[in-house]
């Protein structure tokens, strides 16, 4: 791929970008969000159509075709978000669409036969007899790269494919992928962390702004060389700069929240949250560890009060909040980074300056009416403060790349009044001076005494902020430990329900 | 961060032309592309129209313009016909801001014309206009608001689909104000109430006298501004509009989503039932069965052509209200059934024409 050109409205998405891939090569894609990787591979894919420049595959020109001409010439995406259908068995997910026929009938067995012939042949062991929606997350992933195989892809572009996997997960991952790499397949892998990207990877693009920056050999380079050439400049990156640095939890205090037995049910899990009891001090990050799905979300929904509590209570600076709606939870000192921005912690077509008060509306008004111009004041002051580009609070937030809308919700949950915060994955899709930032301001919340339960699928952020590590497994704490003794190697076996303790 | 060595500020993405001015411009592309697509595709079915009847277009078109705003009288019942659309458009675009499908606008405005009649009839002969006017209007209000709730009221308690239930309770609120008529209220030999003693509103006087323009338009204007302070300016309206477009959204910012969405169609079918007030109190000032004759449901079609915005259905029912007028006056040469067929294409075309068009004018040449 050269001199790429992709533009939506003023938004300059690739400008420039080129991407030189290998046959045979596990090829890393990095940048910051909103560095136009996706967009790149979507060129690539046949979703968009390239303003300018040319696409060659195994030395075809192939500019501006179509998904479907992708696909038959081998190019397979498996996207961040698994487009699966969960009521279907692994087998017939696989062959959706190019479906073995017996006259007009899906012949089942054959669909059968040729997915177990290709999970032997490729070690990418999953049942095709099993439903979909009883598979863990690495499981469905291992089927989306089945479906891109069983198309003939030899060139195989994942997005962000660690995003949701635990660290053995991540491991047998990279097994599969050098298997197939090995094999004589392309793999193109789009990431922002860069510990998977020296781990996995023989060749390495840098994208920045729409451009591409930098081309470097895996083996030749350092995870700063690369950080600089994502950022521009040089950044703290967790490996060596952002490590945790403990607090003054007052142990004296009463607790800022209490959290006894609790238990919450979810749609086809009536314990997703299986009877959990912890206390945070003001001044204490308590971090939950843990593979997603074990029950982290409904916690975390359950205490800002978007989910009832089966059973068990929530006290909040004393006073029991278990019945009480959000609102009345925010105005009792209850603050929330929500883990999905998308759904829950921004309105996309609202304003930046709309945002910024989400949550907080009842406190910005004028009689009936919102108090326009201290909407208007307060957002100039966040976006200020919290850099956020571009610096226009009138723009909608969709228009924001990623890190740009987190700080957003970083920022309006911080200007709250609270004791407690709630920092669900504050740090997903963010780039890495963002990470930094927000990290920043969790630590600078803590030392000032606030009490803040943080829940991170990247442990490398947990040891980074909190005080308290408890890893989560099939709803319950099946571990809490001071920090000074938690590490990756000890916490590894309890997210994987490997080993568990009575907490 | 004390950590970061060299400081050196990012560059500023840079954007094409200013984002103030594009922001005007996408404004401007939403506010005018679907009449003028619209309008564009109906005259093109139009002409064909026109042609398989033997007919010159622009000699139909001709009549339809000199029957509507060509006259004094044409353009009168013009307005009156934009009071009732303004409303029941006004109505549904509400509830769709709030993520809501009022189909039952139709059942909202009966209801909303019989109560303000009911009050009319109770109140003594003589009770004096500014005392009348303002409780028939609020009777209004409460007829429609109250059949708007109760929709409203279902699916907060119970999930139940809003579309269904208003659909159904068209059926249910026009069969019961029917039989309301027929079994107590009709004046022997027709379909209608008696006169009501008080709260007539004047129609409009001058070069109108005749038609059927009355002084009620000028609460649909008003309507129209309430309605947009309302979405636009109050933290209700700012609720509700989240509630729209993502309940989820809403619901962590501490809104109570089944509390919006049974204030939104109360207040939908409040709206839908000032329409009533149109007919009752500026026109006949009496009921009638069968007044509402579809302009709840030409709401909807109104409210989409608005855009959902109160501006826009002012516009979209000043434009249906031409069209369906225009009808009567092209009857003598083509059948007025056409101009029915012109507000489909134009809802077919706002519906599905405009993404098409908006898409083409994004998409650059495929290749350089």
């Amino acid at each position: 791929m050269a001199g790429i050109e992709k533009s939506f409205g003023p938004v300059r998405a690739n400008r420039g970008a080129s991407l030189d891939v290998g046959a045979g090569e596990i090829h890393a894609l990095v940048g910051e969000n909103g560095a136009g990787k996706s967009t790149l591979m979507r060129i690539l894919s046949g979703m968009f159509t390239p303003d300018a420049g040319t696409v060659e595959v195994f030395g075809r020109d192939v500019t501006g075709w179509t998904t479907a001409q992708a696909i038959d010439a081998g190019v397979g995406m498996v996207h961040q978000h698994f487009m699966l259908v969960p009521t279907l068995s692994v087998a017939e997910n696989v062959v959706l669409g190019t479906e073995p026929r017996r006259r007009l009938v899906l012949d089942r067995d054959k669909a059968f036969r040729d997915v177990e012939e290709l999970t032997r042949r490729t070690g990418l062991m999953v049942d095709p007899r099993r439903r979909v929606s009883e598979l863990s997350v690495g499981e469905a992933q291992r089927v989306e790269i089945l479906k891109a195989l069983l198309r003939g892809a030899r060139v195989l572009v994942l997005d962000e494919p660690t995003a949701v996997l635990s660290p053995p997960e991540v491991q047998e991952l990279w097994g599969v992928l050098r298997g197939l790499r090995n094999n004589g397949a392309t793999v193109v892998l789009i990431t922002h962390r860069l510990d998977e990207v020296m781990d996995i990877s023989d060749n390495i693009t840098v994208m920045r702004a729409g451009a591409t920056v930098d081309r470097i050999r895996t083996s030749a380079t350092t995870p700063n060389d690369i950080a600089r050439a994502m950022v521009g400049r040089e950044v703290a990156l967790a490996a060596e700069a952002d490590v945790y640095r403990p607090g003054r939890t007052e142990t004296g205090a009463a607790p800022a929240l209490e959290v006894r037995d609790l238990v919450v049910a979810a749609p086809g899990r009536p314990r997703a949250v299986d009877g959990v009891s912890f206390d945070i001090r003001p001044g204490e990050i308590l971090g939950i560890a843990g593979v997603e799905g074990n029950g982290q979300t409904e916690l975390i929904e359950a205490i800002a009060g978007l989910a009832p509590a089966a059973s068990g209570s929530i006290r909040l600076a004393g006073a029991d909040v278990t019945g009480t709606g959000v609102r009345e939870r925010g105005d009792a000192g209850l603050s929330h980074i929500p883990e999905d921005r998308h759904r829950r912690g921004l309105l996309l077509d609202y304003s930046i300056a709309d945002n910024l008060v989400l949550g907080q509306q009842h406190r910005f008004q004028k009689g009936l009416a919102l108090d326009r111009e201290r909407i208007a004041r307060n957002a100039d002051e966040q976006v200020r403060a919290y850099d956020v580009r571009p610096p226009d609070p009138a723009l909608p937030a969709r228009a924001l790349s990623g890190g740009n809308q987190q700080k957003v919700v970083v920022a309006r949950e911080m200007m709250r009044d609270f004791r407690v915060l709630l920092a669900a994955q504050p740090t997903r899709g963010v780039d890495v001076g963002a990470v930094e930032l927000i990290h920043d301001r969790l630590r600078q919340a803590r030392d000032a005494g606030k009490a803040i339960l943080l829940v991170s699928a990247e442990l490398n952020e947990v040891l980074a902020l909190a005080d308290r590590v408890a890893v989560m497994y099939g709803g319950r704490f099946v571990t809490v430990m001071p920090r000074s003794e938690a590490s990756e190697e000890v916490l590894g076996p309890y997210m994987t329900g490997a080993q568990r303790e009575a907490a | 961060m004390s950590t970061a060595v060299q400081q050196t500020p990012p560059a500023a993405p840079e954007t094409k032309g200013g984002t103030a001015s594009s922001a005007w411009r996408g404004r401007l592309e939403e506010a005018l592309l679907p009449p003028i697509v619209a309008i564009v595709l109906a005259l093109v079915i139009g002409d064909l129209l026109i042609l398989s009847f033997g007919q010159s277009p622009g000699a139909v078109y001709k009549l339809l313009l000199e029957g509507t705003w060509g006259n004094a009288y044409g353009f009168g019942q013009v307005l009156y016909k934009t009071t009732t659309l303004a409303f029941t458009g006004l109505a549904v675009a509400l509830a769709l801001r709030a993520g809501l499908f009022n189909i039952g606008a139709e059942g909202q405005l009966a209801a909303g014309g019989f109560l303000a009649a009911a009050l009319g009839l109770m109140l003594p002969a003589g009770t004096p206009g500014v005392l009348a006017v303002p409780l028939c209007i609020v009777a209004a209000a409460v007829g429609g608001g109250a059949v708007g709730a109760v929709p409203g009221a279902l699916k907060a308690r119970f999930g139940a689909h809003e579309v269904i239930v208003t659909i159904m309770l068209n059926f249910i609120t026009l069969a019961l104000l029917n039989w309301i008529i027929a079994a107590h209220l009709h004046v022997p030999e027709t379909l209608h109430t008696p006169d009501i003693h008080a709260g007539a509103v004047p129609r409009l006087g001058g070069a109108f006298t005749g038609s059927a323009a009355n002084w009620t338009i000028l609460l649909s204007l008003a309507a129209a501004g309430a309605v947009w302070w309302y979405l636009f300016r109050t933290r209700r309206g700012y609720e509700l509009r989240a509630v729209g477009l993502q309940p989820d959204a809403a619901e962590y910012a501490g809104v109570r989503v089944g509390g919006v969405w049974l204030r939104a169609m109360a207040v939908s079918g409040a709206l839908a039932g000032l329409g009533g007030v149109n007919f009752v109190l500026g026109y006949k000032h009496y009921y009638e069965d069968g007044f509402a004759g579809g302009a709840g449901f030409l709401g909807i079609a109104v409210a989409l052509v608005g855009r959902n915005d109160p501006v826009g259905v002012i516009l979209a029912a000043l434009f249906f209200a031409t069209l369906s007028q225009g009808g009567l006056a092209i009857n003598a040469v083509v059948p007025k059934q056409m101009v029915e067929v012109l507000q489909g294409v134009v809802i077919l075309a706002v519906a599905v024409a405009v993404p098409e068009v908006r898409r083409l004018l994004r998409l650059q040449p495929r290749r350089g």
